[in-house]
């Protein structure tokens, strides 16, 4: 078990986000979250990551050395370094998640800059090796994000969140907002570096064939509940719950 | 002589403790930025209302001032600030830096060696190393809070990859004791090296930004630097035009329309002492 999250609820003034949400996961295993707009997948995810506090419930980490830690027991800093070491977090929109001003180079090393390497040529050294990781033209590592199409800019945020080796990657909608063609690629890698890198990931998403191609197990969310959960292609080929059942039958067949 | 419809030093007694209590703090903790209630002063911002504010509540009668700008003390924001002072406290001024008790000083750090018995009080516009990195003051404060200052590395990265060596010249960040990320204030990071361990109390007053800070005497100053690419000062080709130094700031001045230039020291005082010697020893 690499994080266990125990009846999360989280209510924004009378309205409920998230109700009394159980599940957990173990390394190496990425773990889909959809649902449609308004379901609570996002609240879910700041929950689980630290960045939101539920109104009860716990979320456990499973760190390196110190065995199973409540998150919001931990001190702010040490929450912070677990965000910049253990965790990645791909937002939705790569703005967001990197320094558009900066060069490709400084993005990937800033982690490494935070945790202290000071040392240019191995810094530039491994931002080259991620590029390339990542499906990127090593060539470019000097040139900023907004000279960047939306896929590579997707492509730096993945690489800018994994040079730290984390064990725990949370992704929002990586693939909304871009093209058919592009998705399956960035899909395609995200699929290889999980395996590669053996990273557990918990990916909020609406769209089923992103949750189909990429995760091991599925949690499917109405209204703030859980109402479904189980094995991607057990959950897929054969829904129980109506609302799933919904779901996967509006897929549109081209 | 002292204008005695001014309290001395401008400012009332309650608002000169107010700025000590903050000086107080910033030297306990050095690096460390302390708010203060900066005051309207009759100078605009810009014009030194910061450190004018600090000199103002540490200055005594028996004190002995010392006002740069820019090395000079000739200049126009320098030959104000004395005035000012000469009007409202009455203090003797000098232009020696080996004779002064307190020197307030903008963008250089004399080149006498300071001592024991001396304050330098620098003029900050811009107190917050990070800000034009990370523009949310809350998330700074945090930053200086949990000392993760990567950012202040991620901006040295951008400079060797775009220029192949770090481009910043004035303002030089550092790291003070081992645990604050500061700005030195807008001085030539030629004179980085001299605020590490110096003997002086050193004092920083930001006006329009309302913060103080300070690094004690004898305290650790390091600049930011990669391991592969060590901090270093300017170096001149050229020595002083006037006194020959080959150790001291130079400033380039264009002397006609020809192209013609000289290099001479910024600091003045320490290319005049080295002229007069030098004719005293002929």
């Amino acid at each position: 078990m690499i994080l266990r999250a125990s009846r999360l609820t989280k209510r924004y003034g009378a309205r409920v986000a998230v109700e009394d949400i159980s599940f957990e996961l173990y390394p190496g295993e990425v773990l889909a979250v959809v649902g449609e707009s308004g379901s609570g997948k996002t609240t879910l995810l700041n929950c689980i990551s630290g960045r939101l506090k539920p109104d009860s419930g716990t979320v456990e980490f499973t760190t390196r050395h110190e065995g199973a830690k409540d998150l919001f027991s931990l001190s702010e800093a040490e929450r912070r370094l677990l965000a910049r070491t253990d965790w990645g977090y791909v937002h939705q929109s790569p703005e967001l998640g990197l320094r558009m001003e900066v060069s490709a180079g400084a993005n990937v090393g800033e982690r490494l800059m935070a945790l202290g390497e000071r040392h240019y040529g191995r810094l530039r050294g491994t931002a080259a090796e991620w590029l390339a990781r990542v499906e990127m033209d090593v060539q470019r590592i000097d040139e900023t994000p907004e000279s960047f199409s939306g896929g590579m800019r997707q492509r730096l945020q993945i690489a800018r969140n994994l040079v730290t080796q984390p064990r725990l990657v949370f992704m929002d909608e990586p693939t909304s907002g871009l093209d058919v063609s592009v998705q399956a690629r960035l899909l395609d890698l995200v699929r290889s570096l999980t395996r590669e890198l053996d990273l557990a990931a918990v990916i909020v998403t609406h769209d089923l064939a992103v949750a189909r191609l990429l995760a091991d197990r599925m949690l499917v969310m109405k209204g703030g509940r859980v109402v479904e959960q189980g094995l991607t292609d057990r959950l897929l080929d054969d829904p129980q719950h109506p609302y799933t059942q919904l779901l996967v039958s509006s897929v549109l067949q081209p | 002589m002292r204008d005695v419809n001014y309290n001395f030093g401008y400012l009332d007694e309650r608002t000169k403790r107010m700025i000590r209590r903050a000086i107080l703090k910033a030297v306990a903790i050095p690096g460390y930025q302390v708010p203060f209630g900066s005051r309207e002063m009759p100078l605009p911002y810009g014009w030194g209302t910061g450190g004018i504010q600090v000199t103002a509540s540490v200055i005594g009668p028996n004190d002995v001032l010392k006002v740069i700008d820019q090395g000079a003390d000739d200049t126009v924001n320098a030959v104000n600030i004395r005035r000012f002072f000469q009007r409202t406290t009455g203090v003797t001024t000098t232009q020696r830096t080996a004779d002064a008790t307190l020197i307030q000083t903008r963008h250089r750090i004399p080149e006498t060696p300071l001592t024991e018995r001396q304050t330098i009080i620098y003029q900050v516009p811009v107190p917050e190393p990070l800000q034009r990195l990370e523009p949310r003051e809350l998330e700074t404060r945090r930053m200086h809070a949990l000392a993760e200052y990567g950012l202040m590395h991620v901006k040295l990265y951008e400079d060797i990859a775009r220029y192949g060596h770090v481009a910043a010249t004035y303002d030089y960040p550092v790291m003070v004791n081992g645990r604050y990320l500061m700005a030195p204030s807008p001085i030539p990071k030629f004179d980085n090296p001299k605020m590490s361990m110096n003997p002086a109390l050193q004092l920083f007053g930001a006006g329009r930004e309302k913060r103080i800070y300070a690094v004690p005497p004898y305290t650790k100053v390091e600049s930011l630097a990669f391991d592969d690419h060590p901090f270093e000062v300017q170096r001149w080709t050229a020595a002083c035009a006037l006194c020959g130094s080959r150790s001291s700031f130079l400033d380039e001045i264009v002397t006609d329309d020809r192209g013609g230039r000289m290099f001479v020291c910024s600091d003045t005082d320490y290319c005049g002492s080295r002229q007069s010697g030098k004719e005293e020893a002929a």
